[in-house]
């Protein structure tokens, strides 16, 4: 199931614009990792490298290793798509499909898949709204719009989504930054939940939400502007906080710059 | 209420106004009148307004002239309006019937709607969405100026060149799958309803591209991403997001097209042999005639009562127009729950 993750030297461009460069990495099972740093800094391109989205903008493209317990993504022969099928995503704004009602959303990934079976979906459904916390809330309107939900409700619906297809790793790029404090704590309490059985990398700007819910967090910046981002540390979350091992991961969770 | 700390009772604008003397006094700027609407505002509704219901004015207008013009011819007419395959109105006794018109008009723009959509879909997807960004630029810009091309050199094109190879294709055709309802029938020597269609096609597939291109512009790209994100491959994004994120547009946009080929005058005038039969026959010659082209082929040597013939059967293809308007706003608003704008 939860897979470890390591990149080996990964850097990612934009065309000529190299966004980060050379992150070495460890990620391992069944953790939550949170990635930090100021706007620009490169952590939302560095996890979209780890599902292979970041090269669906022209001209983009990567260099280095991204091993998936020993298995390059990026090697030879290796299919995008089929990466994504392994990688869940959950996205800064809740981007449910509009024309689709609830119970379609969720399912879409399964039909994706090739899973026509109304019993097999049916349950794969109402276990995905269950993990994500909505089923109670949804569960006699599954043929209403998703977009008909509230923010909070949405970007659940979004997790149901991406973890019905039992990804091996959830992604979420600041999956909180839209939502109201209510909402984001059923989120993260929701992110607790799942670490059971994902690895899970967040990307956020809320300082206290990585400390609040992840194991190990990561710090990027960038020099100046232009320049790519890096990888400054990583180490556990509460190190990091208390006692980070450099002065610039320091200065930026004391609020001193950034 | 103590009045010792409040100013002379005079000065006081709560109490000076009659009838209402416990007000509490106004803190925000007033206007006089019932609402505080700015004089702008004003006349931005009453200009907004009279614009919306000159529209109003104008479709009552012409659907008041058609009917008032129509009635004498309807009244003086020997054969049954609705059912007879007949168009005589300049005769003495006039005869005229419009459902060979209605019937060819109805049947052309079907076909040249089936024709355009799929390759109007395509050429819209692939400028959209997979195109590289140069070649999209281009693509779209000559789109657009087919769009612009006047439809009598669209006429002049199907009668002088394509005629002669749809001729060859329609014998092809007959030959191979006469038995399809569609490509039976005998002379086939072109000037057909089947090369009425595939002008009418031609002219239309633009129209639905363009619309349809902009409408699959508007995708946002985190619905895309959600989809790819699910490891959909490019085909399976645009099924899953793009497509149904689309459809209003593309009804729309397949009215607007279905619009112009009901009405099609010139090219269809020119192209086509009439006939005034009912017939599935497409690739025949005299295999039928549209409303629009009957019109114009006739109005120049009409009578008086042939006049009025040829208007009464513009009311119809008015109420045609309507029809399909009508049904293409029920499927819209059918899904409006689903519509896509977030």
């Amino acid at each position: 199931m939860a897979k470890r993750i390591e990149s080996v030297g990964l850097s990612a461009y934009y065309g000529g614009f190299r966004a980060i460069e050379d992150v070495s990495v460890v990620i391992e099972p069944k953790t939550i990792t949170a990635l930090i740093g100021p706007s620009g800094c490169g952590k939302s391109t560095f996890l979209r490298t780890l599902n292979r989205l970041h090269e669906v903008v022209p001209g983009a493209r990567v260099t280095g290793q991204l091993l998936l317990d020993d298995e390059d993504i990026y090697g030879p022969g290796v299919d995008a798509t089929g990466v994504r099928r392994t990688i869940g995503m959950v996205f800064q704004r809740p981007n449910p499909f509009p024309t689709m009602s609830i119970y379609d959303n969720v399912a879409a990934g399964l039909r994706l898949n090739g899973v026509k079976r109304k019993g097999v979906l049916d349950d794969a459904v109402e276990r995905s709204l269950q993990g994500a916390n909505l089923w109670k809330e949804v569960k006699d309107r599954l043929t209403k719009p998703g977009a008909g939900l509230s923010g909070g409700q949405q970007q659940r619906l979004c997790i149901a989504r991406a973890i019905a297809v039992e990804p091996q790793v959830l992604l979420m790029d600041e999956p909180c930054s839209a939502l109201d404090p209510i909402s984001t704590l059923a989120i993260e309490d929701l992110m607790t939940e799942l670490k059971d059985r994902f690895t899970i990398v967040i990307v956020t700007h809320n300082m206290q939400q990585a400390a609040r819910v992840s194991d190990r967090t990561g710090f990027f910046t960038i020099e100046a502007t232009g320049e790519p981002g890096r990888l400054v540390e990583i180490d556990d979350t509460q190190k990091i906080f208390s006692n980070p091992g450099e002065k610039r991961t320091e200065d930026y969770i004391t609020g001193r710059f950034g | 209420m103590s009045l010792g700390s409040l100013p002379p009772v005079t000065t006081d604008p709560a109490s000076a106004r009659p009838g209402a003397p416990d007000q509490p006094v106004p803190s925000l700027p007033r206007t006089a009148g019932r609402t505080a609407e700015r004089r702008g505002d004003r006349a931005f509704r009453g200009l907004s307004l009279s614009a919306g219901l000159s529209l109003l004015g104008i479709i009552l207008a012409i659907a008041v002239f058609l009917v008032v013009k129509a009635i004498p011819a309807l009244q003086d007419n020997t054969a049954s309006f609705l059912t007879d395959r007949v168009w005589d109105p300049n005769n003495a006794q006039p005869a005229f019937g419009i459902v060979a018109l209605a019937f060819g008009t109805v049947l052309s723009s079907v076909l040249a709607l089936l024709m355009a959509l799929p390759v109007a879909l395509g050429v819209a997807l692939f400028i959209s969405h997979v195109a590289p960004r140069r070649l999209a630029g281009v693509l779209g810009y000559v789109i657009d100026l087919l769009a612009a091309v006047p439809s009598v050199v669209y006429g002049l094109w199907g009668i002088f060149f394509l005629n002669d190879k749809v001729v060859v294709a329609s014998a092809f055709l007959h030959e191979h799958a006469g038995w399809f309802p569609l490509f039976g029938g005998d002379d086939i020597f072109g000037r057909s309803i089947f090369l009425a269609s595939i002008v009418l096609a031609i002219m239309i597939l633009p129209i639905i591209a363009s619309l349809s291109r902009e409408v699959f512009l508007q995708v946002p790209v985190s619905q895309q991403e959600a989809a790819l994100a699910l490891g959909a491959t490019r085909w399976e994004m645009i099924r899953t997001a793009v497509l149904p994120f689309g459809k209003p547009g593309v009804i729309g946009a397949t009215m607007l097209g279905l619009g112009r080929a009901l009405g099609e005058t010139i090219a269809v005038a020119i192209v086509l042999s009439p006939a005034f039969v009912v017939s599935l026959d497409i690739l025949s010659t005299n295999s039928g005639n549209t409303i629009a082209a009957n019109v114009a082929l006739g109005f120049a040597e009409a009578s008086s009562t042939g006049r009025g013939a040829l208007i009464a059967s513009g009311l119809v293809l008015f109420a045609i127009t309507l029809v399909v308007n009508v049904i293409a706003r029920a499927i819209i608003y059918r899904r409006r729950e689903f519509a896509g704008a977030l």
